[in-house]
This record gives C-alpha cells, sequence and structure tokens, in this order.
C-alpha cells in the first residue's frame, strides 16, 4: 500500500534532475526506435537487464517544433503536447478544458490538420509541425482572416474556448465543411463553448468561407 | 498517470519484437501497450483505468498501412487510415455508404483526425464504472471484483449479449458497418499473419468481461478487408443519440441490401448502443429474405431483433427505441436510390 502510494506521487523536479545524469543516454535509445528500444534493452540477459533498463521516470530529451520553431525541453514521458504546450514553452493559448478530448479547447494544428492537444503525448508528437493560435497571425501581426472575423462578429465572450474554436473553424473551412450553417454546426460541434457564442461563431466561419470562396 | 517507458518501432517486426521483449519478463500482459491515435488509450492512461509500464508507438506503421484501396474483389483499408480519411474517401462514399457513414458521425472533426481504423475497433468502453477506478467493482477491470452498473445508473448499457458479470455496451460505430459489410481483419502477431472475420473479433462477456477480442497476445491489426457484395451500395449507418452530434449511440443500425425487383435477395443487419459487442442480428436477417419491405414487415424484423434482450432497472427504453431504429434503417436502405454504375 505505501509502496502503491510512493508509485503513485509525481516525479518531483528534484528527483528529476537527479535522474537526467544516468539516464539519458537509455532514454533516447528508447525514442529513436529501430535498433534501438526496448528489445534490445531486454536483448541481455536477466541479470543485466536491470542495468540497460533506463529509469522508468527519467526524463526524455524532446524536441518539438511549434509555429515554425524548434523547442527543446527535457520533458516526462507522460507530459501531454498540451501540458508542455502551456507549461515548458510559455504557449498558454491552448487551453485546458476537460483534458479527456470531450471539449475541444485544446485544439492545435499538426501537420496542418486539427488534433486534440491534450490527447497527444509530447514524445509522440516528435517529428510533427504543430501551429497553436499563437502562431496564426502574420509575422507584422496583421490577424489571420478567421481571428478578424471572429472579432467582427463578437464570436467570444469569456474568450476561453476562442483559440480551439478559430483553429478548428479554420480547419473546418479548408476541410471544405462550411458550406451551410448546417454543416457548419456539425464539423464544429468537437468544441464547446460555456458561454455559448455559437450563433456568432457559425456567423463568423461562414463569413471567412465565403472570403474563400469555399 | 503512472511513469511508461516510450519507444518508436520503426517497422512491423520491430515493433512484434519490442511487444515480446517488454511482456517477455512480466507476468503482466497488461504491462505494454501499443500506441495509435491514443484517443482511447491516452484517456484512460489519464484515468489510471490502463497503466501500461510501456508503450509501444506504432506512428510509423502508417507509411505502409494507411493505404485506402479498391480492386475488382474488395476494398482494403489501411489499420492506420485516419477515421476522417476513410470517411470522406470518394470510393468509400459511393461505394461503401455504410462504412462513411458510421465513421463520419462518429467522434468530433478533431478526434477523427487522430483516431485509426484499428484503434477504433478497439476502443473500451464508456461505461461510466469503468472509467471510474474509485469504483471497486468492475470485472472489466479488475476481473472478479463484481458489476457496479448491475444496481447502479445503468440507462446507457446494454440489452443483448449481457452476462450477470458485465452488461457494458460497445460504443464504437465502424464496427457495425464491417458486419454488415462481411468484412475481415488482417492480424500479425509473434505467431504469424492470419485474416478473420470481422464478426469474430469482439466476445460477449460471459463470464470473462476483461477478454474483450479474439486478438492474441501482442497481435497488431493491420487491415480490414471489405469484399465487394452486391449489398455493398446499398446500405447505411442510422445513429441515435441523446444530442444530434458528438455523442456516443443509445441505439444504432447499419444494413446493407440486395433487392431484385423489391424482394429482398440478401440482407446484413448489425445493431449498435444496445449490445456487448458489434452485434449482428441474424434472425432478423432471416426473417426478410425473399420477402418485399413494408412498415409491417420491417417491424416483424424488429421485433425478433430484440425477443432475448435483458433490460436493466434504467434501459429497458432501448428496446422500443431499437425496434424503431432497425424499422426507420429498414425502410430507408429498401428505398435508397442505388445506381449500377
Ligand atoms: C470524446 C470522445 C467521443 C467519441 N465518440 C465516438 C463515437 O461517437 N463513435 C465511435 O466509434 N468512437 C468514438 N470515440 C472513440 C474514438 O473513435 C476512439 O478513441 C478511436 O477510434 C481510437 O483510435 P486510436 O487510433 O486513437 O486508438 P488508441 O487510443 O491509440 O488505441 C486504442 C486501443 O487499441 C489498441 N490498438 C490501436 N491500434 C491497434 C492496432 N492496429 N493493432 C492492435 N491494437 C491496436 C491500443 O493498444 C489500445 O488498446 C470517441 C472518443 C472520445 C474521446
Ligand atoms: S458493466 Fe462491465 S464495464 Fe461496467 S461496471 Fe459492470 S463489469 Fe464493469
Ligand atoms: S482539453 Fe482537450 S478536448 Fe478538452
Ligand atoms: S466564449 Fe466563453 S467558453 Fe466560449
Amino acid at each position: 500500500m505505501d509502496d502503491d502510494r510512493i508509485k503513485n506521487k509525481p516525479v518531483s523536479e528534484g528527483r528529476r534532475r537527479f535522474l537526467i545524469g544516468s539516464a539519458h543516454t537509455g532514454a533516447a535509445a528508447l525514442l529513436l526506435g529501430g535498433g534501438g528500444g526496448v528489445a534490445t534493452a531486454k536483448a541481455g540477459t536477466a541479470s543485466t537487464s536491470e542495468q540497460v533498463q533506463p529509469d522508468i521516470r527519467a526524463t526524455i530529451p524532446t524536441e518539438l517544433n511549434v509555429n515554425g520553431m524548434s523547442h527543446r525541453a527535457d520533458l516526462d514521458s507522460r507530459m501531454t503536447l498540451l501540458d508542455a504546450l502551456r507549461e515548458k514553452f510559455g504557449l498558454t493559448g491552448a487551453k485546458k478544458g476537460c483534458d479527456h478530448g470531450q471539449c475541444g479547447a485544446c485544439t492545435v494544428l499538426i501537420d496542418g490538420r486539427r488534433e486534440l492537444s491534450c490527447l497527444t503525448l509530447s514524445v509522440a508528437a516528435q517529428g510533427r509541425e504543430v501551429v497553436t493560435i499563437e502562431g496564426l497571425a502574420e509575422n507584422d501581426g496583421r490577424l489571420h482572416p478567421m481571428q478578424q472575423a471572429f472579432i467582427d462578429h463578437d464570436a467570444l465572450q469569456c474568450g476561453y474556448c476562442t483559440p480551439g474554436q478559430i483553429l478548428s473553424a479554420v480547419s473546418c473551412v479548408r476541410e471544405g465543411h462550411a458550406g451551410s450553417s448546417e454543416e457548419i454546426r456539425e464539423y464544429m460541434s468537437g468544441n464547446i463553448c460555456r458561454c455559448a457564442a455559437y450563433t456568432n461563431i457559425v456567423a463568423a466561419v461562414a463569413q471567412v468561407s465565403q472570403q474563400m470562396g469555399e | 498517470m503512472q511513469p511508461f517507458h516510450y519507444s518508436r518501432p520503426s517497422s512491423l517486426g520491430d515493433a512484434l519484437m519490442q511487444w515480446q521483449g517488454s511482456v517477455a519478463n512480466s507476468s503482466d500482459t497488461t504491462s505494454a501497450a501499443f500506441l495509435a491515435g491514443g484517443t482511447t488509450l491516452v484517456d484512460l492512461m489519464k484515468l489510471e483505468v490502463i497503466q501500461p509500464q510501456r508503450i509501444i508507438d506504432l506512428r510509423a506503421l502508417s507509411a505502409t498501412y494507411e493505404a485506402i484501396r479498391v480492386d475488382d474483389s474488395s476494398l482494403r483499408l489501411g489499420a492506420f487510415a485516419k477515421m476522417a480519411d476513410v470517411a470522406g474517401h470518394r470510393d468509400v462514399l459511393n461505394n461503401f455508404p455504410v462504412i462513411a457513414q458510421s465513421l463520419s458521425l462518429a467522434a468530433s472533426a478533431q478526434l477523427r483526425n487522430m483516431a485509426t481504423l484499428g484503434g477504433n475497433v478497439l476502443q473500451k468502453t464508456r461505461c461510466a464504472y469503468y472509467r471510474d477506478p474509485s469504483w471497486e467493482a468492475c470485472n472489466k477491470r479488475a476481473p472478479g471484483s463484481g458489476c457496479a452498473a448491475l444496481e447502479g445508473a445503468n440507462r446507457q448499457h446494454a440489452i443483448l449479449g449481457t452476462s450477470e458479470h458485465c452488461i457494458a455496451t460497445y460504443h464504437g460505430d465502424f464496427g457495425q458497418a464491417l458486419i454488415a459489410l462481411d468484412a475481415s481483419v488482417v492480424l500479425s502477431g509473434p505467431n504469424g499473419v492470419r485474416a478473420i472475420p470481422f464478426a469474430s473479433l469482439h466476445r460477449q462477456p460471459a463470464n470473462t468481461p476483461h477478454t474483450e477480442t479474439n486478438l492474441q497476445l501482442g497481435e497488431i491489426i493491420t487491415e480490414f478487408i471489405v469484399p465487394i457484395l452486391p449489398w455493398a451500395r446499398r446500405s447505411l449507418y442510422l445513429k441515435i443519440r441523446d444530442r444530434q452530434s458528438y455523442e456516443f449511440a443509445v441505439a444504432s443500425a447499419a444494413v446493407a441490401m440486395e433487392l431484385e425487383g423489391g424482394i429482398v435477395r440478401d440482407v446484413r443487419i448489425a445493431l449498435g448502443g444496445v449490445a456487448t459487442a458489434p452485434w449482428r442480428a441474424r434472425e432478423a436477417e432471416d426473417r426478410l429474405r425473399g420477402h418485399t419491405i413494408d412498415e409491417a414487415r420491417a417491424a416483424e424484423a424488429a421485433h425478433i431483433a430484440f425477443v432475448n434482450a435483458v433490460p436493466q432497472s434504467h434501459n429497458a427504453f432501448k428496446v422500443p427505441l431499437g425496434q424503431s431504429t432497425l424499422v426507420r434503417a429498414l425502410l430507408d436502405v429498401a428505398s435508397m436510390e442505388v445506381s449500377n454504375g
């Protein structure tokens, strides 16, 4: 029971730092797959495998491509992309609503398509291109047409769901699913707004869809 | 979430080797898990319903196993194809409507961009007692512990294929479409490659609710094969739910039918939302073969489909609802306009 409780504790930053020196090489091999990885680690005899196995709590040196920039950090294997964005990289645009894939607040673009960052492990997002709301505007600060349309149509109240709504809306138009307000509602249904700004969101999406000639 | 080792094998063989390596020293065969889109697995790991010590990320297999191909005799769907891509594929939309509909009516656009076909058919039940480990009794999560749903809130639970040990509904949609089209599934495992009818992949709970499929340990689904049969084009998926979008089925029906001069030559019916596994309603099909479809005949078949239903305290409404769902699906499929081109 006590053992269990200890196991359940999150890894403290202090312990992480202690582990980094000893375990990096092993964890990196695991990540690279191919020749490395579990099979190799286990290939030794039972008596040596103890030493070959990296600590299960070791952090993993992780490189993520977010908004065209490379971000590096040593991350716990459990850390979701959403938590890495918010807590490690200071990109707090993506919001944590339900943390279980049910509300759409954490929606980001990955390799150009909308996905949920709360159900994506950051180690698994390596090698993919992530775009968050912070990366949507032009470099000169000009807003993306969808951002402007949300302002024009007053499509936000508290604004909490808005980053996810906007990225989802951009995709909805790109996917060619913004043909009618029924279609917009259906294809935006993965994004929940507790303020119920829905009517104005639909109007904003419809406007951008027309601008883009969809 | 419990800590875990993460690895990303570069090929199918590598993945199988890593899986074998990681469970070899462990008596616990759940100590390793494959990761596809992660939309079921990561969710349940956060809830600590599933606590693997190793995650074997199968993303590298996408390149090989995400193709959607049609040849003379079959439609082949790679198990790592994303739900969204299959739902929007022209050949699937035109020639296998029940597949496109079952996928596009499932989950949300974001989830469909992430989730794979293989992961979809292996998704876990949404039984609230299963998903919340603070409930001690759940035979699926903790074999032998009992079933909290039997005496609990069981409005969403199953009425077909249940046992005294588990009444959890199978929540997926795509599985019903595969059954209606007589699909098979290709599996690669430590003992080689085999193909089995999709209908025999899932198991009813009986007295081992924690064993949900007939997959052998370490087997990976690589492909679904859907034969091009005369009833594939006249097919549809009807999904009834508590809200209009982004919700699991309370009752659903996948129907595929071959009509000749208004007479049913052949028909396949699969029910969802009401059963413990993707559910084929054979007796109802038998009642329809050789007959014309009208409301009375459809109602008779629907009655037969639910004769063995075992309702619980809160879900008796699923009997009439499931029947009406099937009646509507049968009438709709019979009146579909299907071109021969
Ligand atoms: C909010 C929400 C709503 C949803 N609504 C619906 C709905 O209405 N209808 C519906 O059908 N689904 C619905 N889903 C479920 C969703 O479709 C599934 O989670 C998804 O399809 C699983 O696919 P995945 O690739 O993410 O699988 P993962 O989560 O990666 O894996 C699921 C399981 O399958 C195993 N696995 C995955 N791929 C393979 C393979 N190729 N071979 C062997 N084992 C494998 C994994 O080890 C794991 O046990 C919903 C999910 C959420 C979170
Ligand atoms: S219905 Fe099945 S999954 Fe739900 S609590 Fe009972 S045993 Fe567990
Ligand atoms: S926080 Fe990701 S869907 Fe709710
Ligand atoms: S604007 Fe408040 S949650 Fe949507």
